[in-house]
């Protein structure tokens, strides 16, 4: 069901490529966001990451799980997850940022679900049934996440002192990079062409930043400017990147027959 | 659990041979009890999707529709069912796959599920919206005394299909089923 045979092989490679991006932005995003399990200011958001977490990892797998099946090459979901030097992760570099503190993970999930949101609506009418399934069950748990993003972004953003210097602070630094989510993908013209998603990358941006503007000048909060370096959006990754992999490979390091 | 046996007899005794009803083999695997709520059903839960004969009539094809993406419990689904189709139809080669056309949504819990949750004291989901995804902001009625006045206290419970909310009536928290 999932085999992508009948595919040109463009745009079998662009189809890859796109479910990597997406599967190893949920995974990054989940594995460093998790950090907060056991250590987040209060109980309640302790069980909140810790769930939000939980299921983007379980997004992830699932976006490669269907890459699995595409490219057919004998590695499964694991192992495109975990059998990577950290250079040959595919991730948005706003998610290559630390958690930081509270201010800056929220900051960066309410800059991640919004344009995400915006890539998923784009491919919920895909013409690759595999992929417009998963994603019409994945944007009903998404909105959760964003509704929650958007609770404490305006906490903290209403907040005078501290909470809101740290979120101007946090913006400052994800800003430049926010957009790199949406940064066109380099086989992008075939997945359009083959109707695997119904907007271009600049389409997308633009439907994106003119989504979260209302919310930005309701909360006089700076919007992100253009993105920066945008050719290496998702390559030459951070030492806090490096270090997260590090992390989030040790298991599977110490024992490959583990499982999820 | 009688009724669980009973139905896992009948679908021995209607197979005659080694070929239980479609029928028996599904009310049979329906009656697998959810791991993370043991009060209801798999079918109750509307997890369980299209039972069939897979080409040539030698196997049968489950399909389960997972709740989240994330569920940790679907593993453990997908094995029970697995379980129970080896005890009631051993020699059907048992395909047990889990699908997201049509999504699972909250409105595929039946009446009958709805009635068992609220019992337990877990509100059941309100109606998802006509677009397809979730009313954020409705009122949860509380499951205890029904009261309107109840609020939300977290969007994350100890599950990833429940939310936590609060009745000041009963001056009680409550759990409730995730409207998708």
């Amino acid at each position: 069901m999932t085999s992508g045979s009948h595919l040109l092989p463009a745009t079998r490679n662009a189809l890859a490529l796109q479910l990597l991006a997406i599967a190893d932005d949920e995974f990054v995003i989940g594995s460093s966001d998790s950090e907060w399990t056991g250590i987040a200011p209060i109980l309640e958001e302790d069980v909140a990451m810790s769930s939000i977490s939980q299921d983007e990892i379980g997004h992830a797998r699932a976006f490669y799980e269907l890459l699995a099946e595409l490219v057919a090459d004998g590695r499964d979901a694991d192992a495109i997850a975990y059998d990577r030097p950290a250079t040959g992760y595919y991730h948005a570099r706003l998610l290559d940022h630390p958690r930081g503190d509270w201010a800056q993970t929220i900051a960066r999930r309410y800059l991640y679900d919004t344009a995400d949101a915006i890539r998923l609506e784009a491919l919920a009418g895909s013409s690759w049934a595999p992929l417009a399934a998963l994603v019409g069950k994945v944007r009903r748990e998404e909105r959760y996440h964003l509704m929650h993003a958007t609770t404490w972004l305006e906490r903290l953003a209403g907040a005078d002192g501290e909470p809101r210097q740290r979120l101007l602070d946090a913006l400052e630094r994800l800003g430049p990079d926010a957009g790199t989510v949406l940064t066109p993908l380099p086989s992008e013209t075939a997945l359009l062409m083959a109707d695997i998603t119904s907007g271009s990358g600049a389409e997308l941006e633009s439907r994106w930043r003119a989504a979260i503007a209302p919310t930005f000048e309701r909360l006089s909060l700076p919007l992100p400017p253009p993105t920066r370096s945008p050719e290496s959006a998702r390559s030459e990754h951070s030492t806090a990147f490096r270090e997260l992999h590090e992390a989030f490979t040790s298991v599977r390091l110490i024992d490959p027959e583990a499982v999820w | 659990m009688i009724k669980a046996q009973q139905a896992a007899r009948s679908a021995s005794e209607s197979a005659g041979s080694s070929s239980p009803a479609l029928s028996a083999i599904r009310s049979a695997i329906g009656e697998v009890p959810d791991p993370e709520l043991p009060i209801v059903t798999i079918d109750e839960l509307g997890i369980l999707g299209r039972v069939r004969r897979t080409t040539g009539g030698d196997g049968v094809r489950v399909e389960l529709h997972p709740t989240f993406v994330a569920c940790p419990a679907t593993d453990m689904i997908r094995a029970s069912v697995q379980a129970r189709l080896g005890e009631i139809a051993p020699s059907l080669a048992a395909d047990v796959v889990l699908v997201f056309d049509p999504p699972w949504t909250s409105d595929r819990i039946s009446a009958g599920g709805r009635a068992k949750l609220a019992a337990a004291g877990i509100a059941p989901p309100l109606a998802a919206d006509p677009a397809g995804l979730i009313a954020l902001d409705a009122v949860v009625p509380c499951p205890m005394c029904g009261s309107p006045r109840t609020g939300l206290e977290n969007l994350f419970g100890p599950t990833l299909c429940r939310t936590i909310h609060w009745c000041p009536d009963c001056r009680q928290p409550f759990e409730a089923i995730k409207t998708v």
